[in-house]
């Protein structure tokens, strides 16, 4: 399924997003990583059968503009709080992956109200304390890749894909907007788990088993701080199921969305 | 022209073999290659080294500021230009300088700066700049808000330094209820402020602007750039309705002198390679992290990546004129073409670098003081007499091939 190209304006920016999907089907609302959405826009596409589903560009990030205001992820929680408004979006199934989980926990401690089950693959957020991350700011472009997707042919595949220049101006921005949010503390707020047992909503966490960014350690670790949310691991996947097993990312959501809630 | 000497106090007793396993002597070498026995005598050797400037006729010495590296083991500048201050009785003492974004708290930096200002009666330096890359891995701070923070602390600075306190501030990163500085600072308004830079159009535009006027510094870099930026200052100031004199430009560059050229570049060689090829060294991602720079100047990435990832050879740094290294003569001439083509107020020679050692800095000091000094003294006078600045710099780039030795 294909979609269509939108923006609104969100405290005086522009934000752009795509959607998909039958019109009064429920909704999906998708956060990206700190790579961009565009490389899940492919499984998300098949999604649209069954929900409507929105993708947006984080302010700052692809083809969204980078607004003066954007200083923290908090600042990204509260515009996305007057997303989910201007659209009118209700009772949401909200997915967000590494940055774009961690910015969906952020939004949902502030106001669920209009969300319905979150999903957290792969999240950003959390304090690592002992668990070794990656350090994605270290690693070269090349790297970024080899240690995100657990697959050596895959990302070899993945790395010999030509770059126009259009899409290396948005992985500059979506690096530099990455920085900004995530730098210090690196990718967590040292206050968020004070607040996950807010969460009072059905809760997945899906996480790689060879995550090398994000090692399923911490997916454990962020399970156990949410009351009563389930950890389903899809062995041998990396840090991106988007990318790396659509299928049993796609088979994940489909069943968590028929789960009782 | 003025001359201050400048050291970057590298761990020159590094163990280059087993140092050699990590791709850069910055923030990833463990610190279990230093040893502070040895530590504990390079830092006395180089305050001696800096204390002998004095002796022989510098008019300065300079310290400066990086964290978590081999490149230099002086994360705070504060401590070697204290530890000079009481050692020292004529020479300015220049920081060159603060990496101001790096502390949360910048009213330290005021504090310490104005504390150095009264101890020597007037003779700090001060400098101001954001720190490279690697920097902002060492320490945390976040390279998407170092140009804001840099400003901030500046203005901050200046203003606890000028305006009566106390006085509330209230920015965008600093937040004091009451700034009211004790000690204010010795000179007044506020110490000479000197901006090390290798070269930005930002930090030109900046530092020229008519209510700074700030010394701009042109560290460690080919000849071409070094004319390139010093020559855009003076348009820059002239644009803004000023007219940059001498003592505005400054630059700073390794050099050694010896009795031949011959020797000069043997006894260089190993030393100037480690420094450039070993110390300096790093890759893309830690020179530059995401917001460092403007997203306009990373798109040049591939050329800075050349710049700083690959190693250069003496005799190449030698050719681009980053490092002059020869007989008394070839030195008086590189720095009095540099004179005669520039009319850079300040030089700043690194007499120390990389692994060279003792007694071959001392021999470097002592000829560049009694040799090379006196003689730029005497050319500089008699041209400074007649005019203080050219009316306009030379186009032509044959004053700058003929400062290089022949190759």
């Amino acid at each position: 399924m294909s979609f269509t190209s939108r923006q609104v304006s969100i405290a005086g920016s522009m934000l752009h997003y795509r959607i998909a999907g039958p019109e009064g089907a429920p909704t999906l609302l998708f956060l990206h990583g700190a790579g961009g959405a565009e490389g899940s826009l492919g499984v998300l596409g098949t999604l649209a059968d069954r929900w409507r589903v929105i993708v947006p560009d984080h302010p700052g990030f692809g083809a969204s503009t980078d607004p003066e205001w954007l200083d923290t992820i908090h600042d990204a929680a509260y515009a996305y709080l007057d997303f989910l408004e201007a659209l009118d979006l209700r009772d949401v199934h909200l997915v967000g992956s590494s940055l774009g989980g961690w910015l969906a926990m952020e939004i949902a401690i502030r106001s669920a109200s209009r969300l319905a089950r979150l999903t957290l693959i792969a999240a950003a957020g959390i304090r690592p304390g002992d668990i070794p991350t990656g350090d994605l700011f270290m690693w070269s472009p090349e790297e970024r890749v080899r240690n995100t997707i657990a697959d050596p042919l895959l990302a070899g595949k993945i790395l010999a894909l030509p770059q126009t220049p259009e899409q290396a101006e948005i992985a500059l921005r979506n690096h530099f907007t990455t920085a900004k949010l995530a730098w210090e503390p690196r990718f967590f707020d040292p206050h968020l788990d004070k607040w996950l047992h807010r969460l009072r909503l059905p809760v997945q966490v899906i996480w790689g088993a060879e995550d090398r960014l994000f090692p399923l350690a911490l997916g454990e670790k962020l399970a156990g701080l949410i009351p009563g949310a389930r950890l389903d691991v899809i062995p041998g996947c990396g840090h991106v199921p988007m990318v790396e097993n659509p299928a049993a990312l796609s088979a994940l959501l489909r069943e968590f969305q028929g789960s009782a809630s | 022209m003025k001359f201050t000497l400048f050291h970057l106090m590298p761990y020159a007793d590094l163990d280059l073999e087993e140092a050699a396993k990590y791709p850069t002597a910055w923030v990833h070498t463990p610190n279990r290659l230093y040893d502070p026995q040895k530590g504990a005598r390079l830092y006395n050797r180089y305050l001696d080294e800096l204390e002998l400037g004095e002796q022989l006729g510098f008019d300065g010495v300079a310290v400066n500021e990086h964290h978590q590296t081999a490149y230099g083991i002086m994360p705070s500048p504060i401590v070697t230009a204290s530890a000079l201050a009481r050692r020292t009785r004529t020479a300015k003492i220049a920081i060159l300088g603060s990496a101001i974004p790096l502390r949360n708290h910048p009213l330290t930096l005021a504090e310490e700066h104005a504390m150095i200002d009264n101890i020597t009666e007037g003779r700090l330096i001060t400098g101001f700049v954001r720190g490279i890359g690697a920097e902002y891995h060492a320490w945390g701070t976040n390279p998407a808000f170092s140009h804001e923070r840099f400003h901030e602390a500046h203005d901050l600075i200046i203003a606890a330094w000028t305006r009566p306190g106390p006085f509330r501030w209230s920015r965008k990163h600093y937040h004091f209820e009451y700034v009211n500085l004790w000690p204010r600072p010795y000179q007044q308004p506020h110490p000479p402020i000197w901006i090390p830079s290798q070269g930005s159009t930002e930090t030109i535009e900046w530092a020229a602007d008519p209510s700074r006027r700030y010394t701009y510094l042109q560290t460690f870099s080919p000849l071409k750039s070094v004319r390139k930026y010093l020559e855009q200052y003076r348009e820059t100031a002239a644009r803004k309705g000023w007219t940059a004199s001498d003592d505005k430009l400054g630059w700073a560059i390794p050099v050694y002198v010896a009795d031949t050229d011959e020797q000069a570049r043997r006894e260089a060689k190993p030393h100037f390679e480690n420094f450039r090829n070993r110390f300096l060294k790093m890759p893309i991602e830690m020179l530059l992290p995401p917001g460092y720079s403007s997203i306009e100047s990373m798109r040049g990435i591939a050329k800075a990546k050349a710049q700083i990832t690959g190693d250069i050879t003496l005799e190449i740094a030698v050719e681009m004129g980053m490092f002059f290294c020869g007989s008394v003569a070839t030195v008086r001439e590189q720095i009095g073409a540099a004179w005669q083509d520039m009319h850079v107020g300040h030089m700043l020679p690194m007499l120390q670098f990389g692994t060279l050692p003792a007694e071959l800095t001392e021999a470097n000091i002592r000829r560049f003081a009694g040799e090379v000094i006196p003689y730029l003294r005497r050319l500089t006078a008699s041209t400074t007499a007649s005019t203080t600045a050219p009316a306009s710099m030379p186009t032509s780039a044959s004053s700058a091939t003929a400062s290089r030795p022949a190759a």
